[in-house]
């Protein structure tokens, strides 16, 4: 078991021809995933990387198959690409683009959610099966099969913490960025509730950053539900809080949002925290006793 | 990107939103001229800096007199304005604003911004407006009152009638508020602001509604479809290296240490500042070359960093995943010879194409410190920090 890829999963790549998808598909294909297409309007019936491009997602579901799409468009059509997905019947979207207008993304995010797609990003690294399948740009080396759920807000953050979790000899069942932008698809909740539920998967990497308050309601949600042992690394503890502009922000945030109230609410949830970014790995082994 | 309180009051003129007479200047000469045009017989003058606090800076103030505009103008054009939302060195002030005064009955709050929890553009209207907003919101969160925007149908009525009931406010002018509350929306999504502020919303003494400060802030994603706005950017009023950064698409944040950093990714290049604190150093930067670095901006960012004089080492920390090593170690090779760096530069490589870019570091012949963890490159950047 793993959480939402495996080997079986069909996958297309939107923005296929371009150079950063292409790139990134063929380490995906070398690594197991089973691309069976790619979209790049104005080049369908071309082949790239020996396989089908299409003018649209419609046609490339119909001709393959294909249930989750991995998404490489520049940030101003994202939003159309998104929901033509979605509304296509792609079930699985990972958006890698960063720099998508937020009020973009209150759309998508809002409609996907409707269609009861599952959106993971934007601005994010994507997700890894190990062993499987990756949709996403991680360097697959650093991976290894195993018994550690990773979940983090951040990309090379992300690597760091996946790392040492191999260093450790523990491996991943699965790896999900879930993007640093202020509307992500996924939240560090739905993430953590498929972990729970995810037999292969036996304790849990978070890795989360200053601003938000999505890792404050992680931390509630691991305390009402989540029985498998949580380590976790809030990176910004010596942020500087910066120049700021009007009240709204802090309004809103009602003094949430530091690396401080973040490490305070996990712990506080009976979650292992470490205060540097290098710890995580042995963290998770003191946790763990493996 | 902030808009400059005169900025963001034209934008307000331009979707017909009440604000007071008034008009932006840049010399003495001109703030006189303008209180002369102006007419009546009090103003204010307000300093326009990217930062509230002006008015207990004493940015803002009230004169009867256009000779006063003058005088005030003269204190502050070319200054820098000191407020508790600014550093230690202020913003400059280049522009003052001189309006109409305006009889204050009563101060309201209204604000709005993009709520990342309930993932909605949300509205919040209080009775208590002015400098202490922050204040009730924190002691009495009962006295701020919020109505989330849907995404698809936008706001409507009832939700700025909510708000006014709650603003206590009279059958006139709830009618105002609405028209103000959905002209205020409608500005927001079409010029992808990320924050929009009137405080105070006042109730002038002939019992209408007029916006008496404006706090706009738009979000950086969307400025290639926001052309006009991106325009009359300010760049002055931010550190000159972040504005050269983000010429070359560098994400950089000038601090007080002495140990430059250069990262790839915003998560990990806080966690290296972290790391280097936790190792007793002091970082004098954050900076996030990105995903699709190339040896250019690699060399640009050297640039940027050593033009802080405080930096007694650089440590680079690149964990590749878009991002190549060995194209790093092309940029780090590049800039290292070419620009005469005299400080320790440590690196640590890791990822797609480390192994290649360790290789090429090594074969330099560079007096460059490698490093295999980050734990090792955080030790020993803080260790020759301290030695030189």
């Amino acid at each position: 078991m793993s959480i939402l890829i495996d080997e079986n999963t069909k996958v297309i790549c939107q923005g296929f021809t371009g150079s950063q998808a292409t790139q990134h598909s063929e380490q995906c294909i070398d690594y197991g995933t089973n691309l069976v297409g790619g979209v790049t309007p104005g080049k369908g019936g071309q082949t790239h990387l020996d396989l089908p491009v299409f003018d649209s997602v419609n046609e490339a579901v119909k001709e393959t198959e294909a249930e989750a799409s991995l998404i490489f468009v520049p940030a101003r059509f994202c939003k159309s690409s998104i929901l033509e997905s979605a509304e296509s019947g792609i079930k699985l979207i990972v958006c890698i683009t960063e720099g998508i207008p937020t009020i973009d993304m209150i759309e998508v995010k809002y409609r996907c959610d409707e269609m009861g797609v599952r959106l993971i990003g934007p601005n994010c690294p994507g997700i890894i099966t190990p062993g499987k399948s990756k949709m996403g740009i991680m360097p697959a080396s650093i991976h290894m099969p195993g018994k550690v759920g990773v979940i983090s807000r951040s990309g090379t953050l992300t690597y760091e913490a996946v790392k040492q979790t191999t260093d450790q000899g523990f491996g991943q069942s699965s790896c999900v960025g879930i993007g640093g932008d202020p509307i992500p698809g996924t939240s560090f909740t739905d993430v953590l509730e498929m972990f729970q539920n995810d037999e292969q998967t036996e304790a849990i990497v978070m890795v989360g950053e200053i601003g938000g308050t999505a890792e404050e309601a992680a931390a509630q949600y691991i305390k009402d539900n989540v029985s498998k042992p949580v380590v976790s690394y809030i990176a910004g503890v010596t942020a500087p809080s910066g120049k700021r502009m009007g009240h709204a922000g802090a309004i809103i945030a009602g003094g949430k949002g530091t690396a401080e109230d973040k490490f305070k609410a996990l712990e506080s949830a009976g979650v292992h925290t470490v205060k540097s970014p290098a710890e995580i790995g042995k963290g998770l082994k003191e946790l763990t006793g493996w | 990107m902030n808009l400059h309180e005169y900025q963001a009051k034209e934008l307000f003129r331009e979707y017909q939103i009440p604000v007071s007479i008034g008009k932006a200047v840049d010399s003495p000469e001109e703030a006189e001229a303008a209180a002369n045009s102006i007419g009546g017989n009090k103003w204010v003058v307000k300093a326009q800096v990217h930062a509230g606090g002006r008015g207990k800076a004493g940015g803002v103030k009230l004169i009867d007199s256009p000779k006063e505009a003058s005088e005030f103008a003269n204190e502050w054009l070319g200054k820098n304005l000191v407020t508790y939302q600014t550093d230690e060195n202020g913003q400059p002030v280049s522009k003052i604003l001189v309006e109409t005064c305006t009889d204050i009955e009563n101060e309201l709050y209204l604000g709005a911004v993009i709520d990342r929890e309930s993932q909605r553009l949300v509205f919040m209207a209080s009775e208590e407006g002015g400098v202490n907003i922050e204040e009730v919101a924190e002691k009495t969160p009962e006295k701020i009152f919020k109505t989330p925007i849907d995404p698809i149908s936008g706001a409507n009525k009832d939700q700025a009638v909510y708000l006014a009931e709650n603003l206590n406010l009279s059958e006139s002018q709830t009618e105002e508020f609405v028209d103000l509350f959905l002209k205020l929306s409608k500005l927001f999504l079409e010029k992808d602001l990320s924050l929009l502020e009137i405080n105070p919303l006042v109730i002038n003494s002939e019992k209408k509604l007029i916006c008496l400060d404006a706090k706009i802030n738009l979000d950086s994603n969307a400025l290639y479809r926001q052309e006009e706005l991106q325009k009359i950017n300010d760049e002055s009023q931010e550190d000159a290296r972040e504005v050269e950064a983000s010429r070359w698409d560098l994400n950089y944040v000038a601090l007080d240490g002495n140990i430059g950093c250069m990262v790839n990714g915003a998560g990990l290049a806080m966690g290296t500042m972290d790391i280097i604190k936790l190792y007793g150093g002091d970082p004098a930067n954050f900076l996030d070359v990105g995903g699709t670095v190339d040896a250019k901006r690699v060399s640009e960012a050297f640039k940027i960093i050593l033009s802080d004089d405080n930096v007694k080492a650089v440590l680079i920390n690149i964990f590749g995943g878009i991002v190549r090593c060995d194209v790093i170690a092309d940029g780090v090779i590049e800039a290292v010879s070419q620009m005469e760096i005299n400080v320790p530069v440590v690196v640590r490589l890791e990822g797609n194409q480390a192994e290649l870019g360790t290789q090429k570091l090594d074969e330099s012949g560079l007096n460059i410190i490698g490093a295999n963890s980050l734990e090792e490159a955080a030790s020993k950047v803080v260790e020759v920090s301290k030695r030189s």
